[in-house]
């Protein structure tokens, strides 16, 4: 969300760079620190990326081999698991086509909608006047501090009032809207300077119109945020969707590989199986962050230079 | 501000409701409804069957529901009393080291002599935006008895536990080693409904697998936390410190964690609230097994609810993880409202809060704090 204001202060913290030149002597001499410094690094680092390995590595093994060598890498390659992922070759046991066609759905439905809805919220509660406006913010904040598990009540009983359970409206539906995002693009919007809507509004422009072609175009930093938090969010959404759906077919990828997980469909520990599908699951956020991790630090990067 | 006339302001006030209708009508049917419609159920008996508003086999019982939770001996009040204490053992091993270690990595990865920045930022911060209950798959299959974990310590002549079938704690074990009997007399007297013996148990060795999986997970959202607030630190501060000869580690202690407190705080306070949200991953390692020991408040009122079919009882007990949280929430908002944090530190975890409440994950807006420190 702010990824472009903070750059005063941020060059302020940063600006010593020849400071840091003037140092490097110094630094050589204590090489030592340098050496515990990286092999602590590398140790995290390990720690953090080997079990990611390990997942990959175990979904090109069969059962027995997964159990007997967990460690290393798949010898020989088996694709057993991915054969019944992609339901190739005789039929798939688990129905995880279908699980990604509904996260699929449910992810792009809930992204569009929030990023457009949060917007257009964010946008009124920055820059309009009307009474209410501060008691609507306010009521946002609070709501952005109503945790999610202590929701699945109130939201199972909405859904069966309303006769939407076990339905796709059910899973969309309560998602379209978060409160974080409207709370994100507000206070993007406020920093954007009032005097560049002066001008739409005096060539006759009316609300919607300065928002959709003169504001939008300019949050793209926060739009881009907003999207990432929204499809990650939905994308990883669990406990919603355990409470409004039972019926098999309306899981996700992130459903049905818990209900995959805990034993409730077959026997046997399967473990490349569900390897394989939580890469699945794991996948399309692990795009989505690695290539905007690249556009943030570039965009950063700019905004530092410039300082 | 500039344009507070009358027309405008009218013209602006229609617009201005319009533009929140979605928000309101989506909030207001899906939030603020049904988290009243719940209230009242907490005060039924309500079975699943039926209408729980008004419906014959539902009959109003009024605060019973929140009380029994705390004076009524019985099941539900052990079992709740159960994952109350998992929580505390919980919340003690998991707040403090994930601080700790996010705050280590932050320092190290701020050095400024270092290379490759982003990539150990990335490695770090990966296991935070990915689904929780694709890695609590994961790690169910490192720590299976013929799993990853268990190999490496086969490796060093260990011989590894069954973790989750393992419901020791590790208080007890601890105190089992040093000679001191199960049950033994001092340990006997009842606190709600259990024993002082069994409030000792100390994390199961079940439960020190989801403790490991949440440190795993959280540390690089609150490392991105504590980068930006050091890097918001005035370099001459730095600087004198180095002047005067300091060591690095007197450097940490008596300069930079000084200066960064309200991070720090602010890290405990998330992680507290964090650790009232644990569900996804309890449902996928075992739903509360072996022995409710990895039972949690927050999953027990799902499982009363849709297990047992108790929505009164489940609605009063996620009514009370509701309010520990809130009050949790607010102590964090204090702290952020103070001026001792940094506008930029302030921006950057605002987001980050913000997605942190919302999620199992601590999801952080990846750009505002993510965006580089180099």
């Amino acid at each position: 969300m702010t990824q472009r204001l903070p750059t005063a202060d941020r060059t302020a913290g940063r600006r010593p760079a020849p400071r840091t030149k003037g140092r490097d002597p110094e630094d050589r001499g204590v090489s030592g620190k340098k050496i515990a410094a990286y092999a602590l690094l590398l140790l995290f680092a390990v720690l953090y990326l080997y079990p990611f390995f390990i997942q990959i590595a175990a979904s090109f093994k069969d059962d027995p081999q997964a159990a007997s060598s967990p460690l290393g890498l798949p010898n020989p390659v088996d694709l057993t698991a991915w054969k019944k992922i992609f339901g190739v070759g005789g039929g798939a046991s688990v129905p995880i086509t279908t699980w990604l066609g509904n996260s699929v759905l449910v992810t792009l439905v809930v992204t569009a909608a929030r990023v457009f809805l949060d917007s257009l919220a964010g946008y009124a509660l920055s820059r309009m006047h009307f009474r209410g406006r501060g008691f609507l913010f306010a009521t946002v904040l609070a709501v952005m501090a109503v945790p999610g598990v202590a929701l699945l009540i109130p939201k199972f009983l909405i859904v069966t009032q309303l006769g939407i359970f076990d339905t796709y409206s059910a899973m969309i539906l309560p998602l379209l809207v978060d409160a974080a995002g409207v709370f994100i693009m507000k206070q993007f919007f406020d920093s954007i300077p009032v005097s560049i809507e002066e001008a739409a509004r005096i060539d006759g422009a009316g609300p919607f119109r300065i928002f959709w072609s003169v504001i939008l175009p300019m949050s793209k930093p926060a739009l881009i945020t907003l999207t990432i938090l929204s499809f990650q969010g939905s994308w990883n959404e669990f406990s919603h969707f355990l409470v409004v759906t039972q019926s098999p077919e309306y899981r996700t990828l992130v459903t049905g590989l818990a209900s995959l997980t805990s034993g409730e469909l077959g026997s046997g520990t399967q473990f490349p199986l569900k390897m394989g599908a939580a890469l699945l699951t794991t996948i399309p956020v692990a795009l989505l962050f690695f290539a905007f991790q690249r556009h943030f630090v570039r965009g950063a990067g700019e905004g530092g230079v410039k300082g | 501000m500039a344009s507070r006339k009358t027309g405008i302001y009218g013209r602006q006030a229609v617009a201005g409701w319009l533009f929140t209708a979605p928000m309101i009508i989506i909030l207001g049917l899906f939030l603020f409804i049904p988290i009243l419609m719940a209230l009242y159920v907490s005060m039924t008996d309500w079975n699943g069957n039926g209408s729980p508003f008004g419906g014959s086999q539902t009959s109003f019982v009024g605060a019973e529901n929140f009380t029994s939770l705390f004076t009524e001996d019985g099941l539900t009040r052990q079992t709740f009393m159960q994952s109350i204490g998992n929580t505390f053992y919980y919340v003690l091993f998991v707040v403090p080291l994930q601080t700790a270690t996010a705050l280590m990595l932050a320092i190290v990865v701020n050095n400024k002599f270092l290379r490759g920045k982003s990539f150990f930022r990335t490695a770090f911060y990966f296991p935070a935006v990915t689904s929780g209950v694709a890695i609590a798959t994961v790690f169910l299959f490192l720590f299976s008895n013929t799993g990853a974990v268990n190999g490496f310590l086969g490796v060093l002549g260990v011989d590894g536990p069954q973790w989750f079938s393992d419901s020791r704690g590790l208080l007890h074990l601890a105190l089992n080693a040093v000679g001191v009997g199960d049950n033994p007399s001092w340990a006997q007297g009842q606190i709600f409904g259990r024993s002082l013996w069994e409030w000792l148990s100390g994390p199961s060795v079940a439960m020190c697998v989801i403790i490991m999986l949440a440190i795993w997970t959280t540390t690089g959202t609150f490392m991105l936390l504590f980068l930006a607030a050091l890097q918001d630190l005035p370099v001459e501060v730095d600087e004198a410190a180095e002047l005067d000869g300091v060591s690095p580690w007197q450097k940490i202690r008596l300069v930079t964690i000084p200066m960064i407190k309200p991070a720090v705080f602010l890290v405990v306070t998330l992680g507290l609230i964090g650790t009232w949200q644990v569900f996804d991953q309890i449902y996928v390692m075992g739903k509360g097994a072996p022995a409710n020991t990895t039972m949690t408040p927050a999953f027990l009122s799902y499982s009363q609810s849709f297990r047992s079919f108790d929505y009164g009882s489940g609605a009063a007990m996620a009514f009370i993880v509701f309010l520990i949280i809130i009050g949790l929430t607010f102590m964090q908002r204090r702290l952020m409202d103070e001026d001792r944090v940094s506008r930029r530190t302030r921006r950057a975890i605002a987001g980050r809060a913000a997605a942190a409440q919302r999620g199992s994950n601590l999801v952080g807006a990846a750009p505002s704090a993510g965006g580089d420190p180099r």
